[in-house]
């Protein structure tokens, strides 16, 4: 039986119709945008239905839609091996308090991925082991790839030149 | 000496039974009992678990914590090991990255569509066609373009040969970690020749932004059939010459055999792709599943392992480099004459002669290198088959000249999660082979 994007969309409608926000198609893609508390339980079933089997998490990665409410979103690709068909998860979280719930306890595959996307976006995985940088470094100020980080000359530390371009970054009165 | 014939421990399924078959892959339940014993620890876990042991242990010799790396011969880069070891045995680890981080989805965000191919080749250094071929995918899928058929062949082959040379890499750094010096040489022989053709079509031996989004930067030069040609002819025996090196070697067989197992549930919980996870016996290969660029045409054969193991991983590799062969052949043979990238004056500009008596395509150059082209607003996700694994390539299109958003599904990155469920409870010098039997490229995993 192959799976086709208007079978998963209404199985998936007829289990979690409230929790689905939103659904689109673009170049054959099937995009569901969910309620934050919906993610868990539509992940599990994706991968646990005997019906749909997407076992691989394939990807997540984040966005930052600067000017828009919510202004980041969450994109999770779940592949099904059995039935070769993707279908592309959203989860949009607000700029003032962007909180996601995790999927890394039950997916370790997304572990490193949220902590990517944390490090890149600042968006909170409520329930992941251990949030924390990953790329970059620790004392980084900031969150890079949002689109209102400025984007600056950095400029290279030798050891003569340590110290004052220490004391020069913003947590240096920290 | 004369070279013996390699016995294949690994089952070649034919086409036609690759396709969707029911009970060929773990169930979603298998795969969540093995995701919720899994950790994937960061090094602040490993040195606090360190520090919990060494309390309730008086003896002050229940464990210690190991830096390897991150500037290690055999961590592949600069990739740094937290290792809690007791005695000889690893009882846990943590990879940490972002050494390399330079920050290449945050610079195509500000590159125009076609100027942001040349940040692409940095990422996996090891597979820059496959990479170029993962954005201009995406790409194109938000454009929907139609790529003419040469340009199509072309793609498929220099994926190919970019596989084999990935593989060669993977292949001598591996033997080289395991002490086998003289396959490491072999393998640096013939990936020059491979080189050599990378720099006859593009110009750059590594960095070579050949595969663009509309086509290819430039027509294949003349010499280039025969110049394949001979490598291919060449290369089948090469395979055979390393595969007598190590295949059948008692130390090598000592020391992959049973070494980093994982099974097919937990290496599908922590996301593993490509041979890593062909050699637990899950046959997915993005190339059969989702095919792109006319995979569909070529006759090849899935290679799968059935124990999960290094010396597996290995024998999954090498089977593969003898299919990788047989369809630069295939599309070599078939290769079509005509255009190299797409008519779309939207999308590709006009040849130089067109310009000279064509004001729309004087128009059309000059728009499309001054400002680009702009696809539609939308996202698209594209997955090939790279030399690690699946290689998902996400652009999000904001109807500008510019990617809005990049972002690599690098398969190194996320194979890396693998590594401390693999080294558990191992010896510390068996975590030398897993890790190059994983084959990161730390490009790749840092961006």
């Amino acid at each position: 039986m192959a799976l086709t994007n208007a079978g998963v969309l209404q199985t998936l409608q007829t289990r979690f119709g409230a929790g689905i926000l939103g659904t689109s198609e673009f170049r054959g893609d099937l995009a569901l945008t969910l309620d934050p508390q919906a993610l868990i339980p539509v992940a599990l079933f994706l991968r646990e239905a005997p019906e749909l089997q997407y076992i691989l998490l394939s990807s997540v990665t984040g966005v930052d839609y600067y000017g828009r409410e919510p202004r980041f979103e969450v994109v999770y690709h779940f592949t099904s091996l059995e039935h070769a068909h993707h279908v592309v998860l959203k989860v949009g979280a607000n700029e003032a308090d962007p909180h996601i719930p995790s999927l890394a306890p039950m997916f370790p595959t997304a572990n490193y991925q949220e902590r990517e996307i944390y490090d890149m976006f600042g968006i909170i995985f409520d329930g992941h082991p251990d949030l924390q940088r990953i790329l970059m470094p620790d004392e980084w100020d900031g969150f890079p790839q949002r689109k209102d980080q400025p984007l600056v000359y950095e400029e290279v530390a030798f050891t003569f030149n340590h110290d004052a371009i220490d004391a020069q970054k913003p947590y240096a009165d920290k | 000496m004369a070279i013996a014939e390699p016995k294949p421990q690994i089952s070649l399924l034919p086409v036609a039974a690759t396709p969707a078959r029911s009970g060929a892959f773990p169930s979603g339940q298998a795969i969540a009992a093995a995701a919720s014993e899994m950790e994937v620890p960061s090094p602040r876990q490993i040195v606090a678990a360190n520090k919990r042991r060494i309390q309730n242990d008086p003896t002050g010799e229940g464990s210690m914590v190991l830096n390897m790396g991150p500037h290690h011969p055999s961590t592949h880069g600069v990739l740094r090991l937290a290792v809690e070891l007791a005695g000889e045995t690893v009882l846990q680890l943590a990879p940490e990255v972002g050494f390399l981080h330079t920050g290449i989805e945050k610079t195509m965000e500000s590159k125009s569509y076609q100027k942001a191919v040349v940040l692409t080749d940095r990422t996996d250094y090891l597979g820059p066609m496959i990479n170029n071929l993962s954005y201009a995918l995406a790409v194109e899928k938000l454009l929907d373009c139609e790529i003419p058929p040469r340009a199509q062949v072309a793609r498929v082959l220099f994926s190919e040969l970019t596989r084999l040379n990935s593989y060669l890499v993977w292949l001598g750094t591996h033997a080289l970690d395991l002490a086998a010096m003289s396959v490491f040489l072999y393998c640096f022989r013939e990936r020059e020749y491979l080189l050599d053709i990378f720099e006859l079509v593009s110009g750059a031996r590594m960095m070579t932004s050949y595969i663009r989004p509309g086509g290819l930067a430039y027509d294949l030069p003349a010499e280039f059939k025969p110049t394949v040609q001979r490598f291919l002819d060449i290369m089948p025996s090469h395979i055979d010459e390393y595969e007598a090196l190590l295949t059948e070697n008692p130390i090598w067989k000592e020391r992959t055999i049973g070494v980093g197992k994982i099974s097919a549930a937990d290496a599908l919980a922590v996301g593993l792709t490509g041979a890593n996870l062909r050699a637990t016996g899950v046959a997915y290969d993005v190339r059969k599943l989702f095919p792109y660029s006319g995979y569909e045409n070529y006759d090849f054969k899935l290679v799968t392992g059935t124990q999960g193991d290094t010396y597996d991983r290995y024998l999954v590799r090498m089977a593969e480099m003898r299919e990788s062969v047989k369809i630069a052949q295939q599309a070599l043979n078939n290769l079509p004459d005509g255009p190299y990238a797409t008519s779309d004056r939207k999308i590709w500009p006009p040849s130089k002669e067109e310009i000279t008596y064509s004001m729309e395509s004087l128009i059309h150059h000059f728009k499309l290198w001054t400002e680009g082209f702009k696809p539609p607003v939308g996202d698209a996700y594209v997955a090939v088959e790279s030399g690690r694994g699946e290689l998902g390539c996400y652009v999000v299109s904001d109807g500008s000249n510019k990617p809005w958003r990049v972002h690599f599904r690098a398969p190194s990155f996320i194979n890396l999660q693998g590594l401390p469920h693999m080294a558990k409870g191992q010896i510390f010098s068996d975590l030398i082979a897993m890790i190059a039997s994983l084959d990161p490229v730390l490009g790749e995993v840092d961006r």
